[in-house]
C-alpha cells in the first residue's frame, strides 16, 4: 500500500492548540506573500507548472530505494522543488504536496497541517534555498556547484524540518525534548543522506537532458534575498534551540519551571476529579463504563437505522 | 475506468455523502479541535467521542473496518509520545533499574501518553471519513468556501488531476527498474549495487518524472491559452448552502461544545 | 469575401534555427472541411499553433476577419477552437463540467450562460450525462470527445483538430468520424488517417518540409499516386 512516510508528518493531537494556531498564522502570511511573488516571477504559466510538478513530487515520493535493514528511503522534495522553481513557487508546491497528503491520505493531521506546512514548505524550502544559493555563489556558478549545492540543500532541508518538528513536539509536551530532538535529528540525519542522493540523481538527469532548466527559465537563480535571510535565520534558530532544549531532561518541564506552571504539570489528573460525577456515582471508572454503555446503545441505534434505510431503499426499487 | 488504488473516495448514497462538503469540512475540523482540547484522562468523554465518530462511520456506509484499518497507518507516530510514560513526574507504577539509572514508568505519564494516542486516533478517523465520503472536486469547493485563495485552489485542482497519471508513470518506471533488477546467482555476496548507486538510479527516475511533468505543464498551458486563459484564476460562484445543512452544523457543534464543557468541568 | 481562415506568406523559424514553415498561403471559406496532411515533421502542428496565436511568425494570419495579434487574442481564440492531439493535456480540470465550462468562463460570460453553453456543447458530442464525471476516469475515446466539447462550448466559428483519430480503437474512431461529419462548423484537421480524409474532407492541403505542395479537391489529389508517394502519403 502506501510507503512508510518520512516520520515528519505530525498527526492531530500531538501539538498544543496555541502552537498550531501560531504556525497557521505564520504560514498564512507566508503563502499569501508567495502567491503574489510567484505571479511576478513566473507569470501566467505558474498554475499548470506548479500543479503538475506538485503531482510529480508526490509521485516521486512513491519511488523508493531499499536502504539497509529493509526500510526504504524516499524523497521529501523541498530541495529539488526550490532548485527547479525558485523559493516562492517551491513553497506553494510543497504546501500542496503536504496538504494533499493530509487531506486525502491522512499523512499528517488537519488541524496541525499548518505546522507540517511550516516545517516542510517554509523551513524546508528556505533552508534549501539558502544553502543552494550560498554554494552557487561560492563556486561561482560552476556545474559541480549545482550538484554539491543540491546535495547539501537536500540534506539540510530534511534535518532542519526534523529539528523543527522535534521542537514543536516538545513545546507541546508531547515528547520530551532531549529524546525527541536526539531521535528526530538522528534518524533524519540518515534519511537526509537519502534525500541528498536522490536529489543529486534527479539533478544529474535534468542536467543531462535539459540543462537550461537549471540555469535559466525556472531554475534561474531567482534572486530572493528575503528567503535567503529567512533561511539563514531559521537555520541559526534551530541550531541554537535544539541543543539548548535537549540539554534539559524535559524541555517542557524546564519551560514550565521558568513560568511557574510546574505545579499544574505535576499533579496527577485523577486528583482533580471531584468525588462524585453523577449523583451516586463515585469515580471515573464507573463513569467510563456508563459512557461506554450509552455509546454502545447509540452506535447500535445508528447501525439499525442505517440498515433499515438500506432495506427500504432496496425494497422500493 | 476504475477508481485508482490511491483514491480514498468510496461512492455511496449515504447521509454523510449528501452533506454539503463545506459543512463537512468545518465539522471535521471542529471535531478534531474538540478532540485536541479535551483534557488528558477524561476517559468517559473519549468513549463518547469515539461513539460519535463511529456513528458517523456507520452512517457514511464506507465501512467501519475500512476506516479503522486506515487509521492504523497513522499509528507509528505514537511512538514519539511514548517517552512521556517515563519522563512525566508523579506516582511511579513500575520501576526497572538499569545501572546506573532507574527507569520508572509513572501514572501521569501513562495517562498522558494513552490520552494523546486515543485522541489522535479518534481525530484521524474523522479525516478518513471526510476523504472517503467527499469527492475531491467537492473538497476544492469546501476549500474555497473557507477562504483558501483561488490561485492556490486551482493549483490544488491541477495537482490532483494529474496525481494519478504521474503515480502511474512512477509505477511504470519502478516496474521497468524491477524488470532489470535480476539476481544472477552467479555473483557471490550481495547484489543490487551500492546504496549510492541505487539512490542515483532512483534519483534518475525522479528527474525523469519531473522533466516529463515540466514538459507536460507546457502542453497544458497551451491548451489553457487556447481556451482563453489569461492568468487569472476564475471560477463560478458557489451554490447556497441549504438550511438543513446549516441546522446539522449548528446541532453538531452544540453537541461538541457540550461534550467539551463537560470534559473541562470534571477533568480541566 | 469573408474567409474563416486566411494565411498569407506565413514563415516561421524556431529559436534553434530550424525553418519550420516557408511561405505558406491558403484560405478557408466558412463551412469548408479541409484536411491537412503530410509526413511527420512537415510542420502541420506548427502551422496549427499559428492559427490561434500561440506561435507567431512572419506573414499574415487572419481568422474570422481578425488579425492574429496580441490585442486580438481573446477574440481569436473564441473564433478558432483548437483541439490538441493528446486529450490528457486538454482535460486539465477535476471534472468534465469544469473543463467544458473553462472556455465560456474565460470568455467572461455570466454563470447562467456558462451552464447553457456547457450543456449544448456536451449535447453536441452526445455526452450530456458525463457532466459530473471525473476526467481521469474516462477512456481515451471519451476523453477525445470531451476535449472537442471543451472547445465547442466557446461557440467557435472554426474547429481545428490535430490528429483526432490517433490512438483510437475502431469503434471509437467510427463514432468520432460520425461526430465530425455531423458538426456544422468550418473545419481544418491535421491527420494521417487518409480513410477519414476521403470520407468527410472534400478538400486537402498537402504540407511537406514546411511548404504547401498541393491544395485541391481530395478526390483529385488522392488519385495522383506519384504526388502522394513523393510526400510520404498513401492512397488507402
Amino acid at each position: 500500500m502506501l510507503p512508510a512516510p518520512i516520520a515528519m508528518h505530525i498527526p492531530d493531537g500531538f501539538l498544543s492548540v496555541p502552537i498550531s494556531i501560531i504556525l497557521w498564522i505564520v504560514i498564512i502570511i507566508m503563502i499569501g506573500y508567495a502567491l503574489k511573488r510567484v505571479g511576478a516571477d513566473i507569470g501566467e504559466r505558474q498554475v499548470p507548472l506548479m500543479g503538475v510538478l506538485a503531482a510529480a513530487i508526490f509521485a516521486g515520493q512513491m519511488l523508493n530505494f531499499a536502504v539497509a535493514g529493509g526500510t526504504s528511503g524516499h524523497l521529501m522534495g523541498s530541495a529539488i522543488a526550490t532548485i527547479l522553481l525558485g523559493p516562492w513557487a517551491a513553497m506553494l508546491v510543497i504546501t500542496c504536496v503536504v496538504s494533499i497528503q493530509a487531506l486525502i491520505f491522512q499523512d499528517g493531521g488537519l488541524l496541525v497541517l499548518g505546522a507540517n506546512i511550516f516545517n516542510m514548505a517554509i523551513i524546508g524550502v528556505a533552508v534549501a534555498y539558502m544553502v543552494y544559493r550560498t554554494v552557487q555563489l561560492i563556486t561561482a556558478g560552476k556545474s559541480w556547484g549545482i550538484f554539491l549545492g543540491g546535495f547539501m540543500a537536500a540534506w539540510l532541508s530534511i534535518e532542519a524540518a526534523a529539528l523543527a518538528t522535534a521542537l514543536e513536539l516538545s513545546l507541546s509536551g508531547t515528547s520530551p525534548a532531549n529524546i525527541a530532538i536526539a531521535a528526530m535529528g538522528g534518524i533524519h540525519a540518515l534519511i537526509g543522506i537519502g534525500e541528498g542522493l536522490i536529489t543529486l540523481g534527479a539533478l544529474a538527469f535534468i542536467y543531462a537532458s535539459r540543462r537550461d532548466l537549471l540555469q535559466s527559465g525556472e531554475g534561474a537563480p531567482i534572486n530572493s534575498k528575503l528567503v535567503w535571510v529567512i533561511g539563514l535565520a531559521l537555520a541559526l534558530l534551530l541550531a541554537v534551540a535544539s541543543p539548548l532544549a535537549s540539554s534539559h531532561p524535559d524541555g517542557l518541564e524546564w519551560v514550565a519551571e521558568q513560568k511557574g506552571f510546574l505545579n499544574l504539570a505535576k499533579s496527577p489528573s485523577y486528583e482533580i476529579i471531584p468525588d462524585y460525577l453523577f449523583p451516586g456515582v463515585s469515580n471515573t471508572t464507573l463513569a467510563t463504563i456508563m459512557a461506554g454503555a450509552i455509546g454502545v446503545l447509540i452506535v447500535f441505534g445508528v447501525a439499525l437505522a442505517v440498515a433499515m434505510m438500506r432495506h427500504r431503499k432496496t425494497t422500493s426499487k | 475506468m476504475h477508481i485508482h488504488f490511491l483514491d480514498p473516495y468510496r461512492p455511496h448514497d449515504s447521509l454523510i455523502h449528501q452533506l454539503d462538503p463545506r459543512i463537512k469540512l468545518v465539522l471535521a475540523l471542529a471535531f478534531i479541535l474538540t478532540n485536541t482540547l479535551v483534557p488528558n484522562g477524561a476517559w468517559p468523554v473519549y468513549v463518547l467521542l469515539f461513539t460519535l465518530i463511529l456513528s458517523v462511520e456507520i452512517l457514511s456506509e464506507v465501512g467501519v473496518s475500512y476506516v479503522l484499518k486506515r487509521s492504523a497507518l497513522a499509528f507509528p507516530f505514537v511512538l514519539a509520545a511514548l517517552p512521556l510514560v517515563l519522563t512525566i513526574p508523579g506516582e511511579v507504577i513500575f520501576s526497572l533499574p538499569v545501572r546506573p539509572w532507574t527507569i520508572s514508568m509513572t501514572y501521569p505519564g501513562l495517562v498522558r501518553f494513552i490520552s494523546i494516542a486515543i485522541k489522535s486516533w479518534i481525530s484521524v478517523q474523522a479525516a478518513i471519513v471526510l476523504a472517503a465520503s467527499t469527492p475531491f472536486p467537492d473538497l476544492l469547493v469546501a476549500m474555497r468556501a473557507i477562504g483558501v485563495p483561488r490561485l492556490l485552489v486551482s493549483i490544488f485542482g491541477l495537482m490532483w488531476r494529474y496525481l494519478f497519471v504521474l503515480v502511474d508513470e512512477a509505477n511504470r518506471l519502478m516496474r521497468a527498474r524491477a524488470a532489470r533488477s535480476g539476481y544472477s546467482g552467479r555473483t557471490r555476496g550481495k547484489s543490487g549495487g551500492s546504496l549510492a548507486w541505487r539512490a542515483r538510479v532512483t534519483g534518475g527516475m525522479a528527474g525523469n518524472l519531473f522533466l516529463r511533468a515540466i514538459e507536460r505543464s507546457e502542453r497544458i498551458y497551451m491548451a489553457m491559452l487556447s481556451r482563453g486563459y489569461d492568468g487569472e484564476a476564475r471560477s463560478l460562484p458557489l451554490a447556497r448552502i441549504r438550511t438543513a445543512h446549516w441546522v446539522t452544523l449548528f446541532l453538531s457543534v452544540t453537541l461538541l461544545v457540550i461534550l467539551l464543557s463537560f470534559a473541562y468541568l470534571f477533568w480541566g | 469575401m469573408h474567409h474563416s481562415i486566411e494565411v498569407q506568406n506565413l514563415s516561421f523559424t524556431y529559436p534553434d534555427g530550424t525553418a519550420a514553415l516557408k511561405d505558406i498561403s491558403f484560405s478557408i471559406s466558412p463551412g469548408e472541411k479541409v484536411a491537412l496532411v503530410g509526413p511527420n515533421g512537415a510542420g502541420k502542428s506548427t502551422l496549427i499553433l499559428h492559427l490561434n496565436g500561440i506561435l507567431t511568425g512572419q506573414g499574415v494570419v487572419r481568422v474570422c476577419c481578425l488579425e492574429v495579434a496580441r490585442e486580438n487574442l481573446g477574440r481569436v481564440r473564441s473564433c478558432v477552437g483548437l483541439v490538441f492531439q493528446s486529450p490528457e493535456d486538454q482535460l486539465f480540470s477535476p471534472t468534465v463540467f469544469d473543463d467544458v465550462a473553462f472556455g465560456p468562463l474565460y470568455q467572461g460570460l455570466p454563470p447562467p450562460e456558462v451552464h447553457t453553453q456547457v450543456d449544448q456543447a456536451l449535447e453536441a458530442v452526445h455526452m450530456l450525462n458525463y457532466k459530473q464525471r471525473i476526467s481521469h476516469h474516462l477512456s481515451v475515446g471519451e476523453k477525445k470527445r470531451i476535449a472537442i466539447a471543451t472547445v465547442l462550448s466557446m461557440r467557435p466559428e472554426v474547429l481545428v483538430l490535430d490528429e483526432p483519430t490517433g490512438g483510437l480503437d475502431p469503434r471509437s474512431r467510427r463514432s468520432l468520424i460520425h461526430l465530425l461529419r455531423e458538426l456544422p462548423l468550418t473545419m481544418l484537421t491535421s491527420t494521417h488517417d487518409m480513410l477519414m480524409v476521403r470520407e468527410i474532407f472534400p478538400r486537402m492541403i498537402i504540407l511537406d518540409e514546411g511548404r504547401v505542395v498541393a491544395d485541391g479537391p481530395t478526390d483529385q489529389l488522392m488519385n495522383d499516386a506519384a504526388l502522394l508517394e513523393a510526400h510520404g502519403l498513401e492512397n488507402p
